[in-house]
């Protein structure tokens, strides 16, 4: 006879609110893993979707998006006539903030020329840009639909929605957005006329407005990566990263600091979730010391009593770890961030409740050991 | 009880020069001094005495869950706590030779009638089916069968108290130990109680002994022993059953 179970049977209610509270806490255990997924997942998003073999940077910088990088607009040329080269694509990228309607929007802002690499990768509704100004592709968690306006720039010029993608978001969570590359160079670069008239008068030269962050090269098929590398940082004012090692500044540089916070809260929240449990099923036995006397009275071996004790203990973890992961499924999609639950991450978390439950049942199995059958006799 | 016993002349519980002290020096405390006592097959023994006596101490001796500090004890036959006896075996002596009904009678809360009989003997090694057969059969015989499927909580005083005898008897005990088991129950309970523990002696060829403070059963026994201080001070015959006596000696196994 199963006697956990039968306790459990026996105290549904009791049992089903205390399972549903370590649910709710491995539930944020689990959304804590994945949001650090997700978070790794959304930083390698853009790069992995514009699908460069390597970007071309301004030196020395860890550009683009761990570090600004500046080179001219005409780098896109001289890289595109290197030998082993199929195609490269001008990109800037800059974050907006802006109001449409009464809802705030902040967009991780990329511009690009249409028809060379490094526009959206999949567009899910309404299409690409098909005109030079004031067309802007943004991804569908901004919550915009095709056809609404977006204000973006000092004159807050309108923009109009004109194609939706999914799931693509910058390092930071921003919704991504696209704009044609001489839109963008004019909202991250252009003075505002006062200021170009002032420096007029100081016989000072405009800023220009024509540079942009970063060139997106593909390679044709069988060329040389690391041959056209070399050809690249011939020219001394440009820097050739390769996708693996862009991929390597944003992981380290990016969301490292974001990865270690998450590790560490997780840490602290196994922690508090091993405190809790293990304080559950001390109390669980303590309430139950009569009844475990009087089995060790009538003849009941120490294991029928640690697995009276240890099977309850991982009841309650693997109910709460089904409820946890129930609840995480259904709220995933309402977090404002991506949850990305990974089987390995859910495997791990199962082993670690696991262990946590049967660690916190020893305070429990001790207690229930050094039970006298004598206090069996105890009136009361 | 019966006018014929069945009966098994051997003791059941044989207690000679059984002492139990606790702490040592000034703090030692004498709980039974030099006991002889000895309960045969189909007998049924009231043990009384005001508390502090020693009562609750002995029966914790007999039911092997406290050691005596002196004089030996044997238990249907067998000499316990000699160096041979392990925890184990103690426990094993206990789970198939002794049934043990308590003043309240400690069911496990969270089973039923049939589940809390049966948990016994599954204890012993019987299959579960054959454990829930048995148990449904002896709660059929102390007339409580129809409760089979409640919680203690459900039951009244009465029934739970049935159930425990059950459980009691679960293994076919050969010693039945029951501490005040009438205290939780009117008198006309109380003595439907003690006429089930004196068939139970005599059915199951078992000695019963009982302790009690309640003076309107102390006509129920064969033997009423009195302690007072840890000692045995009296013992008066009631109505010994015919056609069995204890043996003057009986070797140490």
């Amino acid at each position: 006879m199963n006697l956990a179970l039968r306790d459990v049977r026996r105290n549904k209610l009791r049992f089903a609110l205390t399972t549903l509270g370590v649910g709710m806490l491995l539930a944020t255990v689990l959304s804590m893993t994945g949001i650090y997924e997700g978070a790794l997942t959304d930083a390698l998003a853009l790069p992995r979707a514009v699908g460069a073999a390597i970007w071309v940077v301004q030196p020395r910088t860890f550009g683009p998006f761990a570090e600004p990088s500046r080179i001219p607009r005409d780098t896109r040329d001289l890289v595109r006539r290197m030998p082993g080269v199929a195609a490269a694509g001008a990109v800037t990228f800059q974050t907006v903030q802006t109001t449409v309607g009464s809802k705030p929007v902040r967009l991780y802002l990329e511009g690009y020329e249409p028809g060379r690499p490094g526009g959206p990768a999949t567009i899910v509704a309404g299409h690409g840009l098909t005109e030079s100004h004031y067309q802007i592709v943004v991804d569908a968690s901004t919550g915009l639909s095709v056809g609404e306006r977006v204000p973006l720039g000092p004159y807050r010029d309108p923009y109009t929605v004109v194609g939706l993608t999914h799931g693509m978001v910058s390092s930071s969570g921003d919704p991504m957005a696209w704009v044609n590359l001489l839109d963008a160079q004019a909202l991250q670069f252009a003075v505002p006329p006062p200021l170009e008239r002032r420096e007029q008068a100081a016989k000072r030269t405009p800023p220009t407005t024509t540079d942009i962050n970063a060139v997106v090269v593909r390679l044709e098929p069988g060329a040389s990566a690391s041959a056209v590398e070399r050809n690249i940082v011939r020219w001394k004012h440009l820097a050739a990263v390769p996708e693996a090692q862009e991929e390597g500044y944003l992981t380290l540089f990016v969301i490292q600091k974001m990865q270690q916070q998450l590790g560490m809260f997780m840490g602290i929240l196994i922690t508090v979730s091993a405190v809790i449990i293990a304080l559950i099923i001390y109390t669980l036995t303590m309430d139950k010391l009569r009844s475990i006397a009087t089995l060790k009275f009538i003849g009941a071996p120490d294991r029928t009593i640690i697995g009276l004790i240890v099977q309850q203990a991982l009841t309650l973890g693997v109910a709460g770890y089904a409820i946890g992961l129930a609840l995480v499924m259904a709220m995933k999609n309402h977090f404002p961030r991506r949850v990305q639950l990974e089987l390995r991450d859910l495997v791990i978390v199962f082993v670690i409740v696991i262990v946590v439950c049967l660690a916190g049942s020893v305070l429990g199995v001790r207690a229930a050991v050094k039970v006298d059958p004598a206090e069996a006799l105890a009136s009361g | 009880m019966a006018d014929s016993l069945p009966i098994d002349p051997w003791p059941r519980v044989e207690l000679r020069g059984v002492s139990k002290h606790f702490g040592e020096g000034e703090t030692r405390v004498d709980a039974l001094v030099d006991i002889d006592l000895t309960v045969l097959a189909g007998e049924m023994i009231g043990l009384r005495g005001p508390s502090g006596s020693g009562k609750s101490t002995l029966l914790n001796l007999v039911a092997c869950v406290s050691e005596p500090s002196a004089g030996w004890m044997r238990l249907d036959g067998d000499v316990v706590y000699d160096a041979r006896w392990l925890r184990g075996d103690l426990r094993r002596l206990r789970l198939m030779k002794i049934g043990f009904i308590f003043q309240t009678h400690n069911l496990l809360p969270f089973l039923n009638a049939t589940e809390n009989v049966a948990e016994a003997m599954e204890l012993a090694g019987m299959s579960s089916r054959q454990a829930r057969t048995r148990a449904d059969g002896l709660l059929d015989y102390l007339e409580v069968g129809h409760r089979r499927h409640a919680y203690p909580s459900e039951m009244s005083g009465g029934e739970a108290q049935r159930v425990a005898i059950a459980r009691a008897l679960a293994n076919g005990p050969r010693i039945i130990l029951a501490d005040e088991p009438t205290a939780p129950l009117d008198s006309v309970r109380a003595h439907v109680v003690l006429d089930l523990l004196g068939r139970i002696a005599r059915d199951h060829e078992a000695a019963v002994l009982v302790v009690t403070h309640d003076e309107s059963i102390f006509g129920r026994f064969d033997r009423l022993i009195s302690l007072r201080d840890g000692r045995l001070v009296a013992t008066e015959e009631i109505k010994r059953p015919s056609g069995v006596s204890a043996p003057a000696s009986l070797p140490v196994l």
